[in-house]
């Protein structure tokens, strides 16, 4: 297939430009949607040091949405901080499962935030970007191509950091890994939509943007059971619907609203 | 940082028999500029007053996390959502950094980072006047950024040379990522000050409502105000340099000059520089309201404590994990 070199290239054929745009959306938002969640964490992690750590991954992987957006403002798309901040959330395209609350309360009063959540979503996600990375290296859209090998050079560290979480609360103690399980057979029903492309599914596979959704499940999965030996025997489910259609939840509208907040309280500003 | 403010009960004081000679040498020690390590002999009230110094320090760096907290997921833009971030991250890191010093010194009484914690949680151990008062827009985001680091700066600065060697290394670490908060205060306030008319009221109004604690932050000028200091030991054991106002001055002469360029005002008439005497003239806060405050009775310490308590006890089945994986392993 051949290599679309430039963003001006890739705007001179409509149905490649309709492609490329929605895998780009649902890699920005899913990233920052979950980085939005690590920043309600700050300072209240289990420890200390797990505080800074997780801050610097959030960092980074807030980092990687302004990439994945600047390549859409690229693309025609408008300002960054446009999409991140003023996009309705019927166009917003992250997985569902990564815009779910952290827990009970919200994070300036009451946060009964849950760690077990945060531990296996950050894990299933960050192993999931790992294969979807990995496979946008070999991406048509070079400008994307590049980006994802960029981003691969930080990702492993937060794998790693999740996956030593996962271990470590796996084989400890009784409740540890009880409230692990229950929360990896809860990501089970709902981590499903994040796996899929979306209506555009097919464009995306034939335009060579990147493999298709079959065989990134089959490589997602594959990784996931390098950790865990027993993986829940049900099959992946959508319980919410699909984000990359446009499908949310309130907790959506929460993040959306507090994301926003100051952004949206004078759009003449320039902050 | 955090200057040294008043803690309540005189702590444990362990009636130890000071040994003369040794008091002697360890002043001739410091009197010269050497450094005093975790494990050399150092008078107890030494001891005693660093464990409060540097705890306090520590756990006003957690707590002063909090304030700007609130409005990192809010932050207006990407570029200052990672900005906000990587600050807080800084001030939780250097709570770390001075928590680990603070340990060290508490070996002796065969108490580390948890009992801290407790004392927090308790009311003994007391954090900043500063991180007790509530951030209510955007631009209080800015404001501690810029006058509230500004004066921790400052204040850090006058230990940079303290005779307590792991504290003094601490601090040339601390003060060097302080510089960085500085500027980052200073591009939020910048902006504000160049914006719309909505942004110059909400950082006129935000200056406005910090100014008091502003103030506060350097402690009282003398005992007599609030009934007891303990600046005048920490000069005589070399910890710190200068007076509580001194340094108040200093922040005056730094910032006053600034705030008036960029056509903000304080709420106080009066002030002035009065050239003979060399000096700021300013209106006293409150210093009644100060005592209260540093009780845990300020406008925000309860619900700051309250998330502080959640997060530690809400968190208990992890830390119980990560204490029998240590021993499985
Ligand atoms: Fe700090
Ligand atoms: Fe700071």
């Amino acid at each position: 297939m051949t290599e679309v070199l430039t963003a001006e290239e890739a705007k001179k054929d409509a149905a490649y430009l309709t492609a490329l745009k929605e895998l780009i959306y649902q890699l920005a938002d899913d990233d920052f949607l979950i980085s939005f969640r690590g920043s309600e964490w700050l300072g209240l992690a289990p420890h200390i040091e797990e505080d800074v750590a997780f801050s610097s991954i959030t960092q980074n992987t807030m980092g990687h949405a302004f990439m994945f957006y600047q390549l859409l403002e690229d693309l025609g798309e408008g300002e960054i901080d446009m999409l991140a901040h003023e996009r309705h959330p019927s166009v917003r395209r992250n997985g569902i499962y990564l815009e779910k609350k952290n827990g009970e309360g919200n994070y300036l009063e009451e946060p009964y935030y849950d760690w077990a959540l945060t531990v296996v979503r950050n894990f299933l996600y960050e192993t999931f970007k790992k294969v979807k990375l990995e496979a946008i290296t070999k991406s048509s859209y070079k400008p994307l191509a590049n980006i994802a090998g960029k981003v691969l050079m930080e990702q492993p560290y937060h794998l790693a950091h999740w996956k030593i979480w996962m271990k470590q609360l796996l084989n400890s103690t009784e409740e540890a890994r009880e409230r692990i399980e229950a929360r990896l057979n809860e990501a089970w029903e709902e981590f499903g939509d994040v796996l899929e492309y979306g209506t555009q599914a097919t464009e995306i596979e034939h335009f060579g943007l990147i493999i298709g959704e079959d065989e990134l499940k089959e490589r997602w999965i594959n990784e996931v059971s390098k950790t865990i030996e027993n993986l829940p025997s049900t099959p992946i489910g959508k319980k919410y619907g699909s984000g990359r259609e446009g499908e949310h939840t309130e907790d959506l509208d929460q993040a959306l609203n507090t994301l926003s907040e100051v952004y949206m309280s004078d759009k003449e500003a320039i902050w | 940082m955090y200057n040294y403010l008043e803690y309540g009960s005189s702590g444990d004081s362990r009636g130890v028999v000071e040994d003369q000679e040794k008091y002697d040498q360890f002043m001739a020690r410091i009197e010269a500029g050497e450094k005093i390590e975790a494990d050399d002999w150092m008078p107890e009230d030494y001891r005693q007053g660093l464990i409060k110094l540097i705890s306090m320090h520590g756990i006003s760096e957690i707590m002063g996390a909090l304030p700007e907290k609130e409005w990192t997921p809010k932050a207006p833009t990407l570029k200052r959502k990672l900005g906000i971030m990587a600050k807080v991250q800084d001030e939780m890191g250097h709570g770390q950094l001075l928590l680990r010093v603070a340990e060290d010194l508490m070996k002796p009484y065969g108490k580390d980072r948890g009992d801290i914690i407790e004392d927090m949680l308790s009311g003994d151990l007391k954090f900043h006047n500063v991180f007790h008062m509530p951030t209510k827009t955007w631009a209080d985001a800015g404001m501690v950024g810029w006058l509230v680091d500004g004066a921790a700066i400052i204040s850090q600065t006058n230990m940079l040379d303290a005779s307590y060697g792991p504290y003094q290394r601490a601090l040339q670490r601390i003060c060097q990522e302080e510089v960085f908060h500085a500027q980052h205060g200073e591009a939020i306030i910048m902006a504000l000050a160049e914006g719309t008319d909505y942004q110059r009221e909400i950082l006129q109004e935000s200056l406005n409502r910090w100014w008091p604690s502003l103030l506060m932050f350097f402690g009282p000028a003398s005992a007599e105000t609030t009934g007891s200091s303990k600046q005048d030991i920490m000069i005589k054991y070399k910890i710190r340099k200068s007076s509580n106002e001194e340094l108040r001055q200093a922040f005056l002469d730094k910032y006053l000059p600034r705030v008036f360029s960029l056509d903000l005002t304080v709420p106080d008439e009066t002030v002035h520089y009065d050239e003979e005497k060399e000096q700021w003239v300013y209106q006293q806060p409150d210093w009644n309201e100060f005592k209260q405050i540093i009780k845990n009775k300020g406008p925000r310490s309860k619900e700051r404590l309250r998330l502080r308590e959640i997060a530690y006890e809400n968190n208990r089945w992890v830390r119980q994990a990560l204490a029998a994986d240590k021993v499985g392993s």
